[in-house]
Order: structure tokens, then sequence, then C-alpha cells
């Protein structure tokens, strides 16, 4: 196997990994500072309860991230050491910055939100609360600003063949940046809530915990039912952003081969890019130009009209982004349907309703995989928008035997710590707060 | 010629230091994990850390993000011909993170045993393999014309690079069992003392071979100091650090002895710095091209950008860090989290 295919093999598998985590740890950071703004504006010891069965939960999926966090940050260097010599002039300020303004706040604070509970006020608890959720969030923002510049480069020039900055702001703040951070960002929150409402669900299925776990329902459904519907809307801005930049790209996302007027959406269809047509086709005639622009008659550029070289894998893309949207959809209706019961007040014994919150945690992780595989893998077949592709940016110095043998060492330990993972999650839930009653309760006794 | 490029230099030179120093003492107790058999000492040990080794390894984090930044084709060059051995550091680094987590979260013993060496193996890998690498680049790298690594994973298993390996994971374990004297009481104290006592002497003994090894075979860190012989107060002051080490321990200065061998730490990247200056990467043979400051940094925009980003946020970093560090300060007990 060439080292070309074996590098995307092993970035995917360790990127797809680490993209477990950060969605999830961001989320809970700005709900656990919510319980703790509660906490510190009422005094009541179930939010402190609440506020420490979280951060123990939070602390082993942050031991996650940075654990496979390493690994991307290392990566770029051992496997694209081509392509870090072609971007680092612009790449490697915004992976600094993320180090420097970001990450060393979340993980200072994180250790004083942990351990500084007999040492340090509570209003010093509550400010590392909000600097964990900030750090946490800016990361993200570097990052994806990184990213960003992947697909829409700005604010650079071409001397002796590298990328060089021109202008720090327009390459930081590109044309895809804010559309991306602020979707994916969204789409942490919801990964954070669906994660709590179903935790919660659990303890309330089994009519256990319950002043924690109604509590931590309610806060996660508001929270649920706000950003699953803000999504659409975020969503729908960053379709509008890659039509207008790249256009390819939406082409594969939407499976449109023919520019034209009045495009339809695909409510139905399976892409073929050897015959350049959808078969088994249900569209809706003129609704993505609708959606696009706003008028059902603009003109909507199809794959055709670009080289085929040039062309992402249609079915790929296609496929991830509209289990991404059919998804979102979901749990606009999940968290619709809860506020609904909770109006009703039929909300904490509809045991129907809990199962289902329950099963549902898994699902914010897919779609954020599915999201982040269309967007990526429709960037193909370049690593850098029209610059530099993804062939020619591996390592010239290291063989395909070398990253085999790490791939398999990735899969490996990734797998193991995976199962670790859920095991000790599984274990910490099972166990409810319970070692925080005891705290309350002595609280209360003082 | 830009003055970024040097000055870019010395912060990374800095942001390494820093990390030696701080991830220097946590990497220094996994490696005393090992004779830490009793669970009691154990858990005394992970509280020690806890609150703060997360924050330690940021300044790795950091220091390789900015060496991508700053210096983009050292960046390139370094990581992906210490391929494997990066690979490794970075399993090692992997599990550790984990098992400092994981490792108390269960009662069972076999998941605690299995943690325990993840966390003591994961501690030393690094702390051996770091040192490796620095040997490798004061030795000089086999380079091709095109400034890319020419030779193999076992090429970097040189004899000097060992020894500089050696070196480095005898210095974080003096500075580890520093650590434990200060955080610890009654016997496990007791314990590290002696641990502390016996480390120092292989060091010593490690940087008096060193030195020796690189008098014989590598003229060419000497040029600096030939060249301006007022830097002969860097391995002065390395020395006197080491001595510092053995008289406040047998003071019983337990604060004292800590700063000495941070200082010492901070000494022998200093050593390192001031001999390859201004190369990043020598090449071994003439043929290669070998990375300094000035071919191998980024443009003078890019490292004017990173410096104002480091003004802003640096001290900020600093700032916090001590005042969280002082909020751990004191002795800590197997009670807790861990």
């Amino acid at each position: 196997m060439d080292t070309v295919l074996l590098s995307r093999i092993q970035f995917a598998l360790t990127v797809g990994f680490h993209f477990i985590y950060p969605p999830l740890t961001i989320g809970l950071a700005w709900l656990i500072f919510l319980i703790m703004t509660l906490y510190l504006r009422t005094n009541d010891a179930a939010y402190k309860a609440m506020a420490r069965f979280w951060i123990g939960l939070f602390a082993l999926s942050f031991a996650m991230g940075v654990a496979s966090g390493i690994t991307m940050e290392f990566q770029f260097g051992t496997n694209w050491a081509a392509y870090s010599r072609f971007v680092g002039d612009i790449f490697g300020a915004p992976l600094a910055a993320e180090g420097i303004l970001a990450f060393f706040l979340e993980s200072s604070f994180l250790g004083l939100l942990i351990f500084g509970w007999n040492r340090v006020s509570k209003k010093t608890l509550w400010i590392s609360s909000l600097l964990v959720a900030l750090g946490s969030t800016l990361s993200a923002f570097w990052i994806i600003a990184a990213n960003s510049w992947q697909h829409t480069p700005a604010g650079y020039q071409i001397v002796n063949g590298r990328a060089e900055l021109t202008d720090f702001w327009a390459a930081i703040f590109n044309h895809s940046t804010m559309q991306r951070f602020i979707h994916t960002v969204n789409g942490a929150l919801i990964t954070g809530s669906m994660f709590m409402l179903g935790i919660s669900a659990y303890h309330l299925l089994k009519k256990q915990h319950q002043i924690v776990m109604e509590k931590s329902f309610k806060i996660a459904l508001v929270f649920l039912v706000i950003t699953a519907w803000f999504q659409l809307g975020f969503g729908h801005a960053h379709g509008i952003q890659m039509w207008r930049y790249q256009p390819i790209k939406l082409a594969a996302f939407e499976g449109l081969f023919e520019t034209q007027k009045a495009a339809p959406f695909l409510a139905f269809g399976i892409p073929n890019a050897e015959t350049g047509k959808v078969d088994y086709e249900i569209h809706i005639p003129g609704f993505l130009s609708l959606m696009l622009s706003g008028k059902s008659d603009t003109e909507v550029q199809g794959l055709n009209d670009f080289p085929k070289d040039e062309w992402p894998p249609v079915r790929i893309t296609f496929f991830n982004f509209r289990l991404m949207f059919i998804l979102g959809v979901y749990f606009i209706g999940l968290g619709s349907l809860g506020i609904l019961l909770l109006r009703l007040k039929k909300l904490y014994n509809n045991r129907f309703y809990l199962r289902l919150a329950l099963l549902s945690v898994p699902l914010p992780f897919l779609a954020n995989e599915f999201g982040w595989i269309a967007t990526e893998v429709g960037r193909q077949p370049w690593v850098v928008y029209k610059l530099l592709k993804t062939q020619d940016a591996v390592s010239p110095t290291v063989s395909a035997g070398q990253i085999l043998f790490s791939i398999i060492m990735f899969g490996l330990i990734y797998t193991l710590l995976f199962a670790a993972w859920i095991f000790l999650l599984r274990m910490k839930v099972k166990q409810g707060p319970e070692l925080v009653r005891s705290v309350a309760g002595r609280e209360a006794g003082s | 010629m830009s003055i970024l490029p040097v000055i870019w230099f010395f912060l990374i030179g800095i942001l390494l230091t820093v990390y030696a120093i701080l991830d220097g003492f946590d990497l220094g107790v996994g490696f005393w994990y090992l004779f830490a058999k009793k669970e009691e000492n154990r858990r005394t040990f992970l509280n020690a850390i806890g609150p703060i080794w997360d924050g330690n390894e940021v300044w790795l984090l950091t220091g390789g993000g900015a060496l991508f930044a700053a210096f983009p084709i050292v960046y390139a060059t370094v990581f992906s011909g210490f391929y494997l051995a990066l690979m490794l550091v970075l399993w090692a680094l992997i599990f550790r993170a984990v098992a400092i987590e994981f490792r108390s979260k269960s009662q069972s013993a076999i998941w605690r045993k299995t943690w325990d060496a993840a966390f003591a193996i994961g501690s030393i890998v690094p702390g051996l393999l770091f040192g490796v690498a620095i040997g490798n680049i004061l030795r000089g790298l086999p380079l091709d014309a095109n400034g890319d690594y020419a030779g193999t994973f076992f090429d970097l298993l040189n004899p000097y690079a060992l020894l500089i390996g050696l070196l480095g994971l005898s210095m974080f374990a003096v500075h580890g069992a520093q650590f434990i004297i200060l955080k610890t009481q009654g016997d496990l104290a007791e314990k590290a003392r002696k641990w502390a006592k016996n480390a120092w002497v292989i060091y010593v003994g490690l940087f008096c071979l060193a030195s020796i090894a690189t008098v014989i075979l590598e003229h060419h860190l000497f040029v600096n100091f030939i060249l301006f012989p007022f830097l002969l107060i860097v391995p002065i002051l390395s020395a006197a650090s080491m001595a510092l080490i053995f008289y406040f321990n047998k003071k019983g200065f337990a604060k004292a002895a800590f700063a000495a061998s941070s200082s010492s730490i901070a000494g022998l990247m200093a050593l390192t710095g001031t001999g390859i200056f201004p190369n990043l990467v020598p090449a071994l043979d003439s043929a290669g091209a070998g990375l300094n400051v000035f071919n191998a940094s980024s443009s003078p925009k890019t490292l004017g950008i990173m410096l104002v980003i480091a003004c802003i946020g640096m001290p900020f970093v600093i700032a916090y860090t001590i005042w969280i560090y002082r909020i751990f300060r004191g002795k800590v007990t197997a009670q807790g989290w861990y």
C-alpha cells in the first residue's frame, strides 16, 4: 500500500477518535458553568452534588481528549512533513496560539475545579468553571480557524513554493472560520446536553437521585432544544458560505451533477459518479436554489462544471452530510417533544421518553463524525483547497511499513482506551452522585 | 537579516526548558512510582501531581506548536525523521495521561496493576527518549540535500545519544525525588531522600561522562564557547547547581534543593542551546543541508505576530500557573481524588 493512503487512514483514525471528546467536554463545560452559577446564587447543596458529579465525568473525558490531542499536534510533522513545510508559516501560528491563549487556561483551571473544593472559595470555583468553558471554546476556535484555512485559504501569498502570511486577521477570519466555528461549537453544546439528558434519564428510570437528576435533566433539555433549533440556522449559514467559496463541495454535498437554474433538492437518491447521474432520485424542484439564495430560479453549479480529477468522493460526502442532517432534525424533534411533556408535567415519569433519551446519547457523537467526514472528504483531492493536493502532502522519508505499524498500534491503543473509558463512565454513572451525597450531607449538618 | 528568528530560538528554548522543569518532576515521580510499592505511597504520588501535571504537559504542546509556527522546516524534518521514536513517546504520553486519571477509579487489583505499569513506563520512556533526541541533535543528523532525514530509526540509537538519554532520565529522577521530598512526610519522604542521593550520584557521573564524550567527539559544539568565552558561565552554573543539590539536601533544605535541581535542568538546556546556536539541526556530514534559525524559519511577519501573541498570553499563563501552584502547595497524603 502507498504511504498517501496509509497516512490518510491513520489521520482519519486518530482525528476521528480525538473528535469524540472535545465536543463532549466543550458542551459539558458550559453546562457545568451553568450549574455552578445556580450553586453560587442559591447555595443549594443539590447543585453542589450535581456539579461534582458532572465534573467527575468531565474529567474522565477530558483526559481522553488531551491524550488523543497530543497525537494531532505531533502528526502534522511526523506524517505530513510536505504539508507542514508548505503551510507552516500560516498553520503553525493558530496551533501555538491555541496553547498559549486557550489550552493553558483550560488545563490549569480544570485542576482547580476538580481539586480545589476544600482550598478555594465558591466564587473562585465558579470563575474556574467559566475559564474552563471559555478555554475549551477558544481552543476550538483556533483549531477550527486553522482547519478553515485549509478550506478557504486567505491572507497569504505563495513565495518559493510555500504559503506565506500577508494578513493575519484575513487568514484567521477566513471565509469559512466563523460559520464553521459556530456550527461546530453548537454541535458540541448539543453533544453535551444529550449526554447529560441521557445519563439523568438513566437515574430517573431507576427512580434514584431524583432531586439531582431532575434538575440536570431539565437544564439539559432546555439547552438541547435551544441548540438543536439554532443548529438549523447555523448549518444553513455554513451551507451558503460553502456554496460561495467551495461550489464543487456543495455540489457533492447535494449530489448535483448538472449546473442548472432552479436546482432541485434531493429528498432521496444515490449519486453515481461514473454515470454522472443520481439513481433512484426523488427531488423537490427548485428547492436547493431557494435554500441557498432565497430565489427558486438561481443557477447552482453542478459537478460536471469541474474537471473530474478535482471531484471529491461524491457518495461519501453526500451520505455523511445527509446522515448528519437527519440526526440534526431528530434532535430538534426529541428536544421539542421533551419540552412539550415538561409543560404537560408528564416528563419525569414518562418511561418511553426517558428510555429514548438514554438511547440517544451516542447520536450527537455520530452526527459530529458524519459532519466532519462530509466536510473533510468534500475538500478532497485537496489538503489546502486549490493550493496543495493531499497526495503531495505526505512525509517523503517515512516508509509504508512504519505507518502500517503505527496504524496497528494506534488501533490497539485507542480500542483499549475507549473500552476503559466506557467501563469507567458506566461505573461512575451507576455510582451516581454518591460520594457527593456525604459532602452535601456534611454541609447540611454543619 | 531579521533578529526575530533569533528571538524565537530563545523563546522555544525557554518553553522547552520550562516544560523540562515542570513535567520533569512529574515524569520523575513516574520513575520512582516503580519503587513505591505500597498502595498508600502510590496514591500519595498521584495526589501530589494530580492537580498540575496536565498544565505541565501543555508546555510541551505549546513548545511543539511554537516550533511548527516559527521553524516549520525543522518541525517537518525532525518529526518525520524521528517517526518511530516520536510515536513511542506519543504512545507513552497517551497511556500516562489516561493512567493518572483512570488508575484509582476501580478497586480491581489487575486494573490497578495494569495502569500502574502504564504510568511508570509512560513516564520513563519519554524521560529517556527526550534525551536521546537532544543527543542526536547535538551530534547532528544525517540529512540529504533537501534537508530531509536520511538515516534509520536505529541510527538514532547511537552511543552518544543514548548517553545523553540516560543523563536526561537521571536528571528527571533527581528532580522527581526532590519533588517527592517536598510534597510528602514521614517514611516516604525519608525514602525519597535516599533516592535523591543515589540518583544524584548517577546524574553527576553521567554528566561528567557526557562532558568527556562531547569534548572528544563533538568539536562543533565548542565554536560558540571559543568565540565568546564568557559563555563558559553556562556549564559552570550547571555544575554549580548540581553541587548545590547535594549541599542543600545535606542541610535538609528541601525547597532550595528543588530549586537547585530546577536550575541544573535549565543549565543543561541552556548548554544545549549555546552549543548548537544558530543551528537547529546540524547536518552530520557536509553533503547534507543543515537547518539553522535563518534558513528554516517562518517569515518575519509570522514571527512578529507570534511574538505579539506570546507577549500578550504568556504573562497571564505564568501568573495563573504560579497562583495555582500556590493553592496546591504543601504536603499531600494518600487521601484525595486518586
